[in-house]
């Protein structure tokens, strides 16, 4: 029994051995290349529990997941030869594990590397044929959907497959960016004069509707004061006129009287002689008769 | 058998096991029993090898604790907030609920949990806490974009986001975070690039924050990112740095522009009233002018009708009185100078005495050849005067 159960135990034991040192796992994630001296074996794209011989198998995994080239920004000439920096990404993913690893050795530095490359050129050509107003604005997407089907067939040749290649950003060079600001500047300016002018006119205008206002009322005003002055002096007259006709001889010689009182008011000095004024007949002679 | 007998005492602590889980009560747990049930084969066979030679009863309850403690190893806890993935030989296998849950310990199955309900925060363009070397405040470098008509904006963002898929948020993208930045960044410009200055300035905000939305969530799909975004907040929008001040000089001349018109409007408020009560004085004063001159003529129209009526009774005798009274009246208040030669002899007048500052008291001095009874006693100079006057009138 002894020597039995021993003898179970140690094929157990290597059995053991083996299942550690032959089995693996993929991991969900995961892409695998088992190599045999060198020799490509197996590719797995599944993940789960798989086996291998030991030591003359050797497995190799990939990120099987979308990865990221994330390039460092560059300067683009557009058609009108201006200078843009664009700063792009491109998602990637491994398709076929076996080129991916003849191609590029299976490192992901100089996947992305040669993936750089290609992304440059195919920039570069592109916007050699679009202008900044293309590229910013108008056909951006189609830009970005014609750029990531050409790398892509490029990059088949890797075992890459591109997911999506976009444009991050598009920006000016700062020499450019501060004449830009400059003409933002002088748009604002214009806006700037144009509204203060606006504003003065406006005010010109209020100020001399008010000043014609001001003329108009004042002057309506003294024409409907002189009429109504004349309608007085009108009627006065017409008063005077019916009263003072019933007897002009003592109209005369009353008004005479009234206006001698109105004319000397004290401060004059009257030579007088007294011997043509009735008035001062008695003065000289009691009798009251004026010398002839 | 003795294999039998050993898988038979391990066979045990799952019960065991299963007792522990049933205080606590985690709602799986027949799952758990019938799934560690049916792997029991298994379970010894992977742990074949820890036994390698020794039979003793010691030995076996070692191995039978070690095997306890490995199983208990599986017990994780999943929050209410959380996910749990669980795979299996590194296959997916089963996303769990919130609870205490179990898995077959390393190497069989192993276990990631995801939050999927919090939500988390991205910041395009601004920092507003400090992340490792990076400070806080703006980032010129993300912020500044062009606009559809080349203009430069400066636009902060902020991404509000969570896990919708935890399996595919983990397998599926490497660094997920990072790749919503870059989709972020890239939608945000876009969408701005199709946009005009002023549209971004002022109304178009909500438009272009659902835009950059549904274009981020889009991309973010076709990645299989796992990542729900739910809601995109535009932070600020201005002009950069560097225009700031003509764009405030901008707004100012607008507050300008109404500044003068309200100037001009007080101005006209001023004087329009003014104008007006002016008016108004005016056609009062010509109304009274009127009443005044028509009252007054009418006052003397009766008196002189009055005394007409009387005149007519006894013309001679009124006429007289009336001549008299009115020179009386005249040569009462004035100056006179009586004449009494009718020869042209000429005489000194002191005209300029009579006529200068001492004309009042000559009145009063001369007064009294006329009327004594209004005499009142001269002064000296101005009696010489006067004796001088009257002598020569005499004369």
């Amino acid at each position: 029994m002894g020597y039995v159960k021993s003898i179970v135990a140690i094929i157990i034991f290597t059995l053991g051995i083996v299942v550690f040192f032959c089995l693996f796992t993929v991991q969900e994630w995961q892409r695998v290349l088992v190599l045999q001296f060198g020799e490509v074996q197996q590719a797995i794209t599944e993940p789960g529990l798989y086996f291998k011989i030991p030591v003359i198998q050797n497995v190799y995994y990939f990120d099987g997941r979308i990865l990221s080239l994330d390039a460092e920004p560059e300067r683009y000439l557009t058609s009108e030869k201006k200078n843009v920096i664009v700063d792009s990404f491109v998602k990637w993913r491994i398709a076929d594990v076996q080129r991916y690893y003849t191609a590029v050795g299976g490192d992901e530095t100089a996947a992305n590397i040669r993936l750089l490359q290609i992304i440059k050129d195919g920039l570069r050509g592109e916007f050699g044929k679009r202008t900044i107003q293309d590229v910013v604005s108008g056909e951006r997407t189609q830009f970005m959907e014609v750029l990531s089907t050409e790398a892509s067939k490029v990059a088949q040749g890797f075992g890459i497959e591109v997911v999506d290649m976009r444009i991050k950003r598009i920006d000016l060079p700062r020499e450019v960016s501060s004449s830009v600001y400059r003409r933002m500047e002088a748009e604002r300016e214009r806006v700037a004069k144009e509204l203060r002018s606006r504003g003065a006119e406006a005010a010109e205008r209020i100020r001399a509707d008010a000043d014609r206002q001001r003329e108009v009322i004042l002057a309506e005003a003294f024409r409907d004061a002189e009429q109504l002055r004349g309608e007085g002096d009108a009627a006065a007259t017409e008063i005077y006129a019916r009263a003072y006709g019933r007897n002009q001889d003592f109209f005369n010689f009353y008004r005479t009287l009234s206006a001698y009182r109105t004319a000397f008011k004290g401060r004059d000095v009257l030579i007088l002689s007294p011997k043509t004024m009735p008035f001062f007949r008695f003065l000289q002679e009691p009798q009251g008769k004026t010398p002839p | 058998m003795a294999w039998n007998e050993s898988g038979g005492s391990q066979g045990r602590d799952p019960w065991s096991g299963r007792q522990n889980n049933n205080d606590q009560g985690p709602p799986d747990l027949d799952e758990v029993v019938r799934k560690m049930q049916e792997s029991l084969g298994g379970l010894f066979r992977s742990d074949k090898y820890r036994n390698p030679n020794n039979y003793s009863g010691k030995l076996f309850f070692g191995l039978f604790i070690v095997l306890v403690i490995w199983l208990l190893s599986g017990i994780y806890v999943v929050d209410q907030a959380e996910r749990g993935v669980v795979l299996r030989f590194g296959r997916y296998s089963v996303t769990t609920l919130p609870g205490l849950r179990w898995h077959w310990p390393y190497p069989i199955e192993s276990v990631q949990i995801v939050n999927t309900e919090q939500i988390r925060n991205l910041e395009i363009g601004y920092r507003s806490t400090t992340l490792g070397h990076q400070p806080m405040g703006s980032v010129p470098a993300e912020s500044l974009m062009l606009t559809q008509d080349e203009n430069i904006i400066d636009i902060k963002f902020a991404v509000q986001y969570l896990i919708k898929d935890a399996r595919d948020f983990l397998y599926n993208v490497k660094e997920p975070a990072a790749t919503l930045q870059q989709v972020t960044e890239s939608a945000v410009r876009e969408v701005i690039g199709k946009s005009k200055m002023d549209f971004v300035l002022t109304e178009g905000r909500g438009e272009i924050v659902d835009r950059a939305r549904s274009l981020i969530q889009e991309i973010l799909d076709r990645y299989q990112t796992g990542i729900h975004v739910t809601t995109v907040n535009m932070q600020d929008a201005q002009p950069p740095e560097e225009v700031q001040a003509s764009f405030a000089d901008a707004v100012k001349a607008r507050e300008d522009e109404q500044r003068l018109k309200n100037e001009a409007e007080t101005y006209s408020n001023d004087i329009l009233p003014k104008a007006r009560g002016a008016a108004a004085r005016q056609l009062e004063e010509a109304n009274g002018y009127r009443s005044r001159v028509v009252a007054t003529a009418e006052g003397e129209s009766n008196r002189f009708l009055k005394v007409l009526q009387e005149y007519e009774k006894a013309p001679e005798i009124t006429r007289e009185r009336l001549y008299l009274e009115g020179l009386e009246d005249i040569l009462a208040v004035n100056t006179k100078v009586l004449l009494g030669s009718d020869n042209n002899n000429l005489f000194y007048f002191p005209l300029d005495q009579l006529l200068g500052g001492h004309a009042p008291g000559h009145v009063d001095s001369l007064a009294p050849i006329i009327s004594p009874e209004n005499s009142a006693p001269p002064s000296g100079p101005s009696l010489r005067n006067r004796q001088d006057l009257r002598n020569r009138g005499e004369r």
